[in-house]
């Protein structure tokens, strides 16, 4: 089978050296001072030129922020994190307002270039034939986004895709219409803090009955010490529209953990489509924990108009600590939500993840196939939410949680909440655990297979159905990744 | 030709010898059954040929065309001709059995230096192997031995031996769970196989097996060595006395 075959390869290529995105690009950089005061959101806001309202916005969910306390319902345990202890703000100096692809600092570039992130607009995404679609990428570095490619074909077409920076600047009457519309400021801890301090982040408007012509992708970089990373992202499908869209993220290997707080809100309109797909690869921490991500994103999408479907497909195989939920709300008649993701852990990764899926139109379904891999001395939590409002008649939801767990120092667990409100719902649930076995790997390498290739074929069969759901392009990498991050997680 | 010399295993993480001085050679061209009572480490010295954690060889040579094997890893026995098929075989959920199969059969086949199989290749010997296994292909799309019966186990066990084309096959009380019919298929896939370049080694609790694959040398072990070793008349022999005369304590 290639794709085993491929997997394999990879995997012992990057023998030594698990985590090929950990390097560090020396970049002049300007900060905010250390610390989280209103004063920080001022100057965040000022640096980016923000109309008026939207200061207040932020100084409002800063102070709502002040008020909440973190959550601790999580399956996941670290030490305190020290908001004063963080920087805010960091933007590589040489990017102060727009720019275009030629005017970007060479040094940037070649960081991309190394990540394998194409910002040649000519170019696409690595191993993919010039024949097939080309991808349109926003790349966020720290808090600034440093360029959007195919900004003028896009345009053409009437799509907006820009960072929410110049959103703000070239079409404040979008963002201030649906910004904080999916997730309000004081949704969640993380939320607030996002919405006080957030910096950057990807906008996209589609207008009615257009069908973006190219894949939209945003690529996230960590790369300063000590700086916390709150972008925020929001995608607008107007009526008919549709729109595929995929983040990828990575940060250097660093022995301090580094926090990451996103917020995603996603609204389709009568008849809109957009699916969203994630891989995220943040730097998992070393083989002994230390390091690593902490992730705390909130992603939600509402099926705001009748006949809208939104999709989140997600394969996380990076961050020390996962919290994260990307989640539907179904509110137009006949709407469909969809949650497929893949969860690999390996090390001391502690993953907390899952989806809400909240029915309140009516004739709504959702569907939501989960797949979590823990190895090492890891621990894999799927959580989930399907809930049926009153009115909600005929909902309906399929979900299928499966854990494979590798050796036997990790943990897999499911913790499904189902409420349904409403007689007419229907609801089914299904969920396994199993386990690769020394036996199981023994089978394998009786008949000829190593031990790597052993468990990527166990691993990728187990994950099949959820990898089909992920744009072309990106499937190849993305098997990879799965392979890699599971490297040495056996024997 | 196997040779396996003086052969002394106990378990890594107890302090219980199971085989104590085994000694057997298997030319090539031909059939070897091993007979004895459960327990006596029957399914032990498949595993320890196939090279499974969990033993330690005290004492004692396992060679395989002169070759000494005991410090190779399972996959480079297989890519050797080392084949085992499995008293137990293990279920793979999310893998399907033709992706199995081929998978498998091209790990080896690069080990062996030779071309890997193409779709329309693999299909096509898949297809026909299964279908003299009485194996239906629709089968084989379903996960590798998970919800399968115990004679569609044995069967599959089979056909992946004839896919891979090892020259030595040992086959783990391969008769246990079949009925008569199924007995019949099997044994007509493994005489399929029998061939001047095979060795092969069959285990096998009850003699019934051998009226079908019928093996050159019959060999008793009992208390962790080879009690006695005749011809297929043996086999009978013991289909009458039973294995009382090994049972009772070490000579
Ligand atoms: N992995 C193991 N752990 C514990 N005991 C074992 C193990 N393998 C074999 N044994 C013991 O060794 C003896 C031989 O077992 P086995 O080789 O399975 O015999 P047979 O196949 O002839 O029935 C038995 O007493 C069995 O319980
Ligand atoms: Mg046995």
């Amino acid at each position: 089978m290639p794709a085993v075959q491929e997997t394999v390869e990879q995997v012992k290529k990057i023998d030594v050296d698990q985590y090929k995105y950990g390097f560090e690009t020396d970049i002049e950089m300007v900060k905010a001072p250390k610390g989280l005061n209103e004063d920080i959101v001022r100057f965040i806001s000022e640096k980016k030129g923000e109309p008026a309202w939207m200061l207040d916005w932020r100084l409002d969910a800063y102070r709502r922020w002040r008020a909440m306390t973190e959550p601790t319902w999580a399956k996941v345990s670290y030490p305190k994190i020290d908001f004063e202890d963080l920087y805010y703000y960091a933007a590589p100096k040489s990017t102060e307002g727009p720019k275009s692809l030629d005017e970007v600092d060479p040094e940037l570039l070649r960081m991309y270039e190394r990540l394998g992130v194409p910002l040649q607009e000519q170019e696409i995404l690595a191993g993919v034939k010039s024949d097939k679609p080309r991808v349109a990428v926003d790349a966020v570095l720290d808090s600034v986004s440093v360029v959007t490619t195919f900004k003028e074909e896009l345009a053409k077409a009437g799509v907006i895709f820009c960072s929410i920076s110049e959103a703000l600047r070239e079409h404040p009457e979008l963002v201030k219409k649906y910004l904080g519309s999916v997730v309000p400021q004081s949704d969640n801890y993380y939320a607030a803090l996002n919405s006080a301090v957030f910096s950057d982040g990807s906008f996209v408007y589609v207008p009615e009955g257009v069908r973006c012509p190219m894949e939209l992708s945003t690529y996230f970089r960590i790369n300063e010490r000590e700086t916390g990373q709150f972008e925020r992202t929001l995608i607008i499908a107007d009526k008919g529209a549709y729109v595929s869209y995929l983040e990828g993220c990575t940060a250097p290997m660093r022995d301090e953990n580094q926090l990451h707080a996103a917020v995603v809100e996603l609204v389709a309109l009568d008849d809109a489509e957009i699916k969203y797909s994630t891989v995220q690869n943040w730097y998992p921490g070393d083989k002994n924990g230390k390091g690593g991500i902490y992730n705390f994103v909130t992603k939600r999408g509402d099926c705001r108009g009748r006949n809208s479907k939104i999709s989140w497909t997600q394969v996380e195989t990076g961050s020390a600590i996962t919290w994260k939920y990307p989640s539907c709300i179904l509110r137009g008649d006949n709407s469909r939500g969809e949650f497929y993701s893949i969860a690999v852990s390996n090390g001391y990764q502690q993953v907390d993840s899952g989806t809400k899926m909240i029915h309140l139109g009516k004739n709504t379904s959702s569907r939501i196939i989960s797949k979590g891999i823990a190895a090492g001395f890891s621990q894999n939590t799927y959580r989930g939410l399907v809930s049926a409002h009153r009115k909600a008649t005929g909902a309906r939801n399929f979900t299928a949680c499966d854990s494979l767990l590798i050796g036997d120092k990790c943990g897999a667990h499911t913790v499904p909440y189902i409420e349904a409100k409403n007689s007419s719902a229907h609801f089914e649930h299904e969920a396994t655990t199993s386990k690769i076995s020394d036996d199981m790997l023994f089978y394998c390498q009786q008949r000829g297979l190593s031990e790597e290739e052993a468990v990527a074929l166990v691993v990728n069969g187990f994950v099949r159905d959820v990898l089909q759901q992920l744009p072309m392009e990106f499937l190849a990498e993305t098997q990879k990744l799965i392979g890699i991050s599971l490297e040495g997680s056996v024997g | 030709m196997l040779e396996i010399k003086n052969l002394h295993v106990k378990l890594e993480d107890e302090d219980k010898a199971i085989l104590k001085g085994l000694t057997l050679t298997v030319p090539k061209g031909e059939v070897h059954a091993i007979m004895g009572p459960n327990g006596s480490g029957k399914s032990t010295l498949a595993y320890v040929l196939a090279g499974r954690e969990g033993y330690e060889i005290t004492d004692g040579d396992i060679l395989w065309n002169g070759e000494s094997i005991i410090e190779m890893e399972p996959d480079e026995r297989a890519a050797k001709g080392v084949f085992l098929a499995f008293q137990y075989p293990m279920e793979i959920p999310g893998v399907a059995g033709l992706t199995f199969l081929r998978t498998a059969a091209n790990a080896v086949r690069k080990r062996r230096d030779m071309a890997e199989l193409s779709t329309p290749e693999f299909l096509k010997v898949v297809k026909e192997k299964a279908a003299k296994l009485n194996i239906d292909f629709e089968m084989l799309k379903r996960p590798v031995n998970v919800g399968f019966s115990g004679g569609e186990k044995k069967r599959s066990e089979i056909l992946q031996m004839a896919m891979l084309e090892p020259s030595l096959c040992v086959l783990d009380e391969t008769d246990s769970g079949l009925d008569i019919d199924a007995l019949k298929v099997v044994s007509d896939g493994v005489n399929a196989l029998r061939s001047p370049d095979r060795a092969m080694l069959v285990i096998t609790h009850y003699q019934r097996l051998l009226n079908h694959i019928v093996p050159d040398k019959v060999h008793v072990l009992a208390h962790g060595r080879i009690q006695r070793t005749g011809g297929k008349e043996l086999a009978l022999e013991l289909e009458t006395s039973g294995y009382a005369d090994y049972t009772g304590k070490a000579a």
